[in-house]
């Protein structure tokens, strides 16, 4: 089974779970007087879930047939890419996430821009470090003094 | 509409504005050069900034100088590294690269900048004239009519997604209107699908999904598959006179394709890709034998053609958003997005409620595309250095103003997870083929189109309504039409080629 129809499988256990919700479990604490109106907020969902799981189906049983067309990247020769790298920038941008408040800015953005070109094979730190250090603090800049949007720029115990 | 054009000229050419329109189409011209960021993303990581000007109209007008630089950006790169940065401008590397790989990567980016020029200009005059007949029209519309307007948006968008791909483009469309019911409607104040989790209550935010849906992926891509090393490196560029026969054999291409390349950006999923695509091969096929042999091998007519198509297009699909408040394509879907954000609701009361906004965005175009020729054609050797960024450091600062666009809007840091686990999903989803537009097409008209259909289920009491009103049942039926017919013509297609190799 081709990944565009695994894809579709999972997408169809979404919209039965979503049908779920939207079917039994909304209207249980709906108002009584809401009752007696024509459209309830469960009626849109109720609607979309079937809309779902029908072209889910579609897609599923490859009712409907059109060319095998190879995106950018195939994706059956994923390991041939540089999969590693993809994967530990996705960790990089999760613990940036988990950082960005109790870190402050200016520390945990300089880290991600340094770390993102190590991970992408960048060897010269004399390059590396600087560029991200400036860029860090012209954002910062841009953003707390231009745009005028709170960023804590240090770690709390300094008084950031 | 003199009134208009002169309040729009009058709102348009502040310091203010026109810093909006040069900045705007610097900005998209240097980014949209970059491999793999096309329009979408770039206006995605600018509708922050935008949203913070505070001023609608200079907001959009920022925003869509941003869309044509990032257009023309696109063609400089597909020319000189067969590279483009956006979908829209695959088809000018047809015959672009091989001009500039036979010395005359000058005059390509001339012809390219010119044919920009005129399609982008010729795209805004027809605008001027159809905009404002389409939004009187509109405004004979109910809540039901709209309510099918958007379901025929919707199901022409999944339509025009090509053979095959209909039952994708559906699917993703659904699952964009399941992710905008998240959060607490407008009519009912209950929350849906939040989960419990409190950061949910108001609803997905649409630059954090936009960025999830494109930036994020894209940046991916190129970590993933990264351009081989040895790909050329731009050449001098000189001689970029274009002789006087060149002029006359373009200029009917260009007014073509001008006319034609406007018309297919009003349709709803057509935008700049299919326009430059059809462009090019519409010319290909009313050309002269002698010239039909030139096209792929850096005939200037082929260059012209999709350069001047796109630009034409992306000027079209600003007329369903500005008069019906239905964006085309994705990235006018990000522009009405932030200007809902705004507090300015597009649609056919925009031109009479806030006409310095509707006009203001008109004139700003002319602007728009003679700033683009201006800076453009002496800029064009230095432009082209940019690309010489090395992937190294261009991918992280990528990654850093996906994560910033989103955190910026929300000042919250669940964005950035949702962000990280939103784009993981879209990149599975683009291994496997299956459109993204319409899933934010969906998301963002998801909440218009259910507060249409709750406004005419409540004042015709259940779904009467599409029955009474005869204009609702049409374009419900014409909804049908345009999902069933493309995959009927296919399957017929399909039996009949079964039947002639039965035959032998």
């Amino acid at each position: 089974m081709a990944l565009d129809r695994w894809i579709a499988l999972i997408l169809l256990g979404f919209c039965l779970i979503y049908g779920y919700a939207a079917w039994f479990t909304m209207d249980v604490g709906l108002a009584p007087f809401m009752k007696r109106n024509p459209i309830w907020p469960s009626t849109f969902p109720k609607i979309l879930s079937v809309l779902g799981i029908i072209t889910s189906l579609i897609i599923l049983l490859a009712v409907e047939k059109g060319e095998q067309k190879v995106s950018d990247i195939d994706y059956r020769r994923l390991h041939e890419y540089k999969l590693g790298q993809a994967i530990l920038l996705l960790c990089l941008m999760v613990v940036y996430a988990m950082c960005l408040r109790p870190v402050g800015f200016i520390f945990s953005t300089s880290t991600f821009l340094i770390f993102g070109s190590i991970i992408l094979g960048e060897r010269k730190w004399y390059f590396v470090v600087p560029i991200a250090l400036i860029a860090t603090l012209f954002v910062w800049y841009l953003v707390q003094e231009v745009l005028g949007i709170y960023m804590r720029p240090f770690p709390g115990w300094l008084g950031g | 509409m003199l009134e208009g054009i002169l309040l729009g000229l009058e709102t348009a050419f502040s310091i203010q504005m026109l810093l909006m329109v040069i900045g705007g189409c610097l900005i998209g011209t240097f980014i949209g050069m970059l491999p793999g960021l096309g329009p979408m993303s770039i206006i995605a990581i600018m509708i922050p900034v935008a949203i913070s000007i505070g001023d609608p109209a200079a907001a959009i007008i920022l925003l869509a100088g941003v869309y044509y630089g990032a257009i023309f950006g696109g063609s400089t790169s597909s020319i000189l590294l067969n590279a483009p940065g956006v979908a829209g401008t695959v088809a000018t590397s047809f015959d672009g690269y091989p001009m500039a790989k036979q010395g005359k990567a000058g005059k390509a980016l001339t012809i390219a900048a010119i044919a920009s020029f005129c399609g982008g200009t010729i795209g805004a005059v027809l605008l001027m004239i159809f905009a404002p007949a389409l939004s009187s029209v509109a405004l004979l519309f109910h809540s039901a009519e709209y309510f099918a307007l958007m379901v025929v948006g919707l199901s022409a968008i999944a339509a025009f997604a090509g053979t095959g791909q209909i039952a994708k483009a559906l699917l993703m469309t659904v699952l964009g209107l399941m992710l905008g019911t998240v959060g607490e409607g407008t009519m009912f104040s209950l929350p849906r699908f939040t989960m419990g989790v409190m950061d949910l209550q108001s609803g997905l935010s649409f630059v954090t999904l936009a960025m999830a849906m494109f930036a994020l992926p894209e940046a991916l891509f190129l970590v993933l598959n990264p351009p081989k090393p040895g790909s050329r490196k731009a050449e001098e560029i000189k001689n970029l006179r274009i002789t006087r026969e060149e002029a006359k054999s373009i200029a009917p291409v260009i007014a073509r394709q001008s006319i034609q390349g406007f018309f297919i950006g009003v349709l709803p999923g057509a935008g700049a890709t299919i326009a430059s695509f059809l462009g090019y091969a519409v010319e290909r096929n009313i050309a002269t034998k002698d010239e039909q042999d030139q096209f792929g091998k850096g005939s200037i007519k082929g260059l012209a053609a999709p350069e001047t198509a796109n630009n034409a297009a992306c000027t079209g699909s600003f007329v369903p958003l500005l008069t019906l408040g239905i964006p085309g394509s994705g990235t006018t879907a990000i522009l009405l997005g932030a200007l809902i954000a705004l507090n300015v609701t597009p649609g056919p009361r925009l031109m009479i409620d806030e006409p310095q906004i509707f006009w203001a965005v008109i004139i700003s175009m002319y602007i728009g595309n003679f700033v683009l020729l201006v800076l453009n054609l002496p800029l064009i050797p230095y432009i082209a250095k940019i690309l010489a960024v090395p992937r190294n450091y261009l991918i992280p600062y990528i990654l850093f103003f996906t994560l910033m666009g989103a955190y910026i809007g929300q000042n919250n840091a669940t964005e950035l997870l949702l962000l990280v686990g939103f784009g993981v999903c879209a990149t599975a989803l683009r291994f496997a083929d299956y459109p993204l537009a319409p899933l934010l097409i969906g998301f963002i008209l998801g909440g218009m189109l259910e507060d249409n259909f709750a406004r005419s289920m409540q004042l015709y009491d259940g779904i009467a309504f599409v029955g009474q009103r005869p204009m609702t049942m049409i374009l419900l039926a014409i909804a049908m039409l345009l999902i069933l017919l493309p995959s009927l013509r296919s399957r017929r297609a399909q039996m009949r080629r079964k039947g002639v190799a039965d035959g032998d």
